[in-house]
């Protein structure tokens, strides 16, 4: 279960998930994402209330961040202690801006 | 304390991947390990057991055992996962590198990584036509 609710504002984008993004539900954030990029020139992401995520919700991350590098930028804020481990397991901590 | 064993079939199937965690939780819920680490076991579920309904049967489905067993009193949890599918050693797939830009990352092999940083032991075996892999993890 994901809840995905956003915000898009003059090029910038709030978007806070709620629940799990894993296998089953990081396509739906990545099918969100494909389109509304287009003009973000800053892109927030709040997991506050992510409680889990999987290699399939990291690569939505990776490929959300290569799209940002190139039109502007990408922060991660409120990641909880599982997420962040998990980001420091895996190295995004060196590839994710997180606050 | 009774060691307790409980085991479950079903399709490898990526709609079954909550049943497939839920089991685990279940088994694990009655001990006293902390929140965070049933999170990672139940990544390392997620990993594990989509790529067996990813790969082991493609383009067909098949199913897939899972064990789930508490011992030395409930401070060890071992999980097995069977398959009938192609032989695949994910212990023996290479670590990504994680030490390069982003532009070159890539997300293939993470998910095994990840289970292997997880957990403290995976071993994986070929036996009597099965898939046999085998995480243990100290709930303590």
């Amino acid at each position: 279960m994901l809840n995905i609710s956003k915000t898009i504002d003059n090029g910038k984008a709030v978007y806070t998930l709620k629940g799990r993004l894993d296998t089953v539900t990081a396509p739906e954030l990545e099918n969100d994402l494909k389109d509304a990029l287009a003009g973000i020139t800053s892109l927030t992401m709040d997991f506050a209330e992510l409680e889990y995520i999987s290699s399939a919700g990291l690569r939505v991350l990776l490929s959300a961040q290569k799209t940002m590098n190139k039109q502007g930028e990408m922060k991660i804020i409120h990641v909880n202690d599982t997420i962040m481990e998990i980001f420091e397991v895996t190295g995004f901590v060196d590839i994710l801006t997180i606050e | 304390m009774e060691p307790i064993r409980r085991e479950l079939t079903i399709d490898a199937t990526e709609g079954n991947l909550a049943a497939a965690q839920e089991f685990v939780e279940s088994v694990i819920s009655g001990t006293d390990c902390p929140m965070k680490t049933q999170m990672m076991i139940s990544l390392a579920v997620e990993e594990i057991f989509i790529n067996i309904a990813s790969y082991a049967y493609a383009p067909k489905t098949g199913e897939a055992t899972i064990t789930a067993e508490l011992q030395d009193h409930s401070s060890m949890l071992v999980l097995t996962f069977r398959d009938r599918g192609i032989p695949y050693d994910p212990v023996a797939k290479e670590d990504p590198n994680l030490h390069v830009p982003v532009e070159e990352r890539e997300i293939g092999g993470l998910g095994i990584y990840m289970t292997k940083k997880i957990m403290d032991a995976v071993l994986y075996e070929y036996r009597d036509g099965q898939n046999v892999l085998t995480l243990k993890k100290n709930l303590v």
